[in-house]
């Protein structure tokens, strides 16, 4: 088995005069769930794009299950399935007729087509909807089987590009659900993602972007663990008390923000830290008007890595 | 993986072609209203033009439901052929073209299939228009090989139109302005044309404009062949121009498909 199923060197792309990627390297191994993790505009599409042979990068070196993008792009077509953003399935044919499609553009036989549609739709739980025109389907269904159009063929790698975007939140942990069944066939998963709790639950592997660079690559939990497994957020009624709480509070991966009145911190032993903190407020007269105890976001993920929180660069989406 | 022979690709392509043709094929009957919508409209053309407009549009020879059939029959042809625009420009915003592009095919097969798509649907809505323009009084007296020449026409006319819909359809930036950068290109060709009435009462640059355009070419030779005369030099002027366009538009298309994604 070769060493990594995705291999990207110093890759560079630039919209006109707009520089997207400013030299990005990556790799991931086979089998293993790779995740790009990134504020809108930090290209993740567009690394999928280059990937998936829609996109021609600027310079660097590329190379997907083993065929070099420069000189075997077809190769490598027969090799992925793409899911991108925007469910690419035919609205007016079925949800089989589009399977079945999609097998015969992958030059799949027909035996082969034949065994392979009915398993998929098993397998994604659509064979009840498989005969009605997917126009009639809901967002979680065609997201669904765009996911099942895109694994017609069995290949050794599949791009995600945000496979649960705009998806409601039942829709979604079905998604994450097919998608840990991917691996369990030891299938190649690189995926994008705007969360950080997605990343953690689906990844072995998180990269984050922004601004075109990778700016941290490790496992979710290493990553998690930088900002704190639970972050606690304290909300201040004037600015008075904000800088004064400021002043009094302590504690790692402490970030505030200023316009909000907002400082949030990692907490490490729960309860007992917020107890602590709430009591020294009191003492100091400081009012807190909200307390939140919530999961790490990208954002503290930025803040971590930039000082500054993960923002969306405008203009930039391709 | 194998060295795939010449042989090979093309059994590909030609699979590529035909299941997007069926899929194109699959589009008309499943969405019949748009087959309804694009011969409804013909049909209302010839209606209006027959009773309301027909009685003040002076002829040279014989029933102006004569003269207008020819013209009725093109519009409708030009008009359905933007379906192709539509269709490309909807593939592209729902991603469709992206996700077949990273398929191992020839991805403009998918272009193919909506220009042969076209093709049926045209032949469809031709044969309506026909049969209802039958019910009003439209007499033709072409003979057999008269109308094997019409169907090529009208043939070669769809692909023509269709490959030009093809462009409009990737260089159009929505589906909004898909219908009116056809509407802009169409509605001239057709009514600044013989379509509906003799171009002698046009203004003398308009009437330069209108002789020598390619829709009026092609509607005088189906005039002339449906009424059992020689369609003379408008024949082979249509031949040229539908050859022409085709032979320019297909690669322009090509390189706009191309293009796309790699903006």
């Amino acid at each position: 088995m070769r060493e990594y199923a995705i291999e990207i060197e110093n890759l560079k792309k630039s919209f006109k005069k707009l520089a997207v990627l400013k030299g990005v390297n990556l790799t991931v191994k086979p089998g293993e769930v790779f995740t790009l993790l990134g504020p809108n505009g930090a290209g993740k599409t567009t690394i999928i794009r280059i990937l998936s042979t829609l996109l021609k990068p600027d310079s660097g070196k590329i190379i997907v299950n083993g065929y070099n993008l420069k000189t075997q792009p077809q190769e490598i077509r027969q090799s992925i399935g793409l899911t991108g953003q925007y469910t690419a399935v035919d609205e007016y044919l079925t949800g089989l007729e589009n399977l079945e499609m999609m097998g015969r553009l992958y030059h799949l036989s027909r035996s082969e087509i034949k065994q392979r549609v009915p398993i998929l739709l098993e397998q994604f739980d659509l064979m009840e909807a498989a005969r009605r025109p997917v126009k009639n389907y809901s967002g979680g269904m065609r997201r669904k089987l765009d996911l099942a159009a895109g694994l017609i063929a069995s290949p050794p790698i599949v791009f995600l590009d945000e496979p649960t975007s705009s998806l409601d939140p039942r829709s979604r942990l079905a998604v994450w659900e097919i998608i840990k069944n991917l691996v369990s066939e030891g299938i190649t998963v690189f995926l994008t993602t705007q969360h950080l709790e997605e990343a953690d639950t689906l990844a072995d592997r998180v990269a984050v972007i922004n601004g075109g660079r990778i700016i941290a690559d490790d496992t979710p939990e290493r990553l998690k663990n930088l900002v704190g497994k639970e972050r606690l957020e304290l909300v201040f009624k004037t600015s008075e008390d904000f800088a004064r709480a400021l002043t009094i509070i302590k504690g790692s991966e402490l970030y505030h923000d200023q316009k909000t009145n907002t400082v949030s911190l990692a907490v490490e032993r729960g309860v007992i830290d917020i107890q602590e903190i709430l009591n020294r407020m009191e003492k100091a007269r400081i009012q807190v008007e909200t307390l939140t105890l919530r999961k790490p976001t990208l954002d503290d993920v930025f803040m971590h890595f930039t000082g500054r929180k993960a923002e969306e660069e405008e203009g930039l989406k391709v | 993986m194998k060295r795939q022979s010449l042989y090979q690709k093309a059994c590909w392509l030609a699979n590529d072609i035909q299941v997007l043709f069926i899929r194109s094929l699959k589009h008309i009957y499943k969405n019949y209203d748009q087959l309804l919508g694009l011969t409804i409209q013909p049909i209302m053309f010839m209606l209006l033009f027959r009773y309301v407009l027909g009685g003040a549009i002076l002829v040279e020879e014989g029933t102006y439901i004569n003269f207008l059939m020819a013209g009725i029959l093109v519009q409708g042809v030009a008009f359905g052929s933007l379906t192709t625009s539509y269709s490309i420009a909807m593939d592209l915003q729902r991603g469709i073209i992206d996700r077949l592009k990273t398929l191992p095919i020839t991805s403009w097969a998918v272009m193919m299939g909506h220009v042969a798509g076209d093709l049926v649907r045209n032949t469809l809505q031709a044969v309506i228009i026909i049969f209802m323009g039958l019910l009003v009084g439209f007499h033709p007296s072409a003979s057999v090989p008269d109308w094997a020449v019409i169907v090529v026409l009208v043939f070669l006319f769809t692909l023509a139109v269709s490959w030009m819909a093809a462009i409009m359809g990737l260089a159009a930036k929505t589906l909004e302005s898909v219908s009116w950068i056809g509407f802009l290109v169409m509605f001239p060709l057709t009514f600044a044309s013989a379509a509906f009435v003799p171009t002698k009462t046009m203004p003398p640059v308009l009437r330069t404009f209108a002789e020598n355009q390619p829709v009026t070419h092609i509607v005088e030779a189906i005039r002339a062949l449906t009424l059992g005369k020689s369609a003379g030099h408008h024949l082979w002027f249509a031949l040229v121009w539908c050859m022409a366009i085709i032979i320019i538009s297909i690669p322009v298309a090509a390189y706009l498909f191309r293009r796309h994604g790699g903006k």
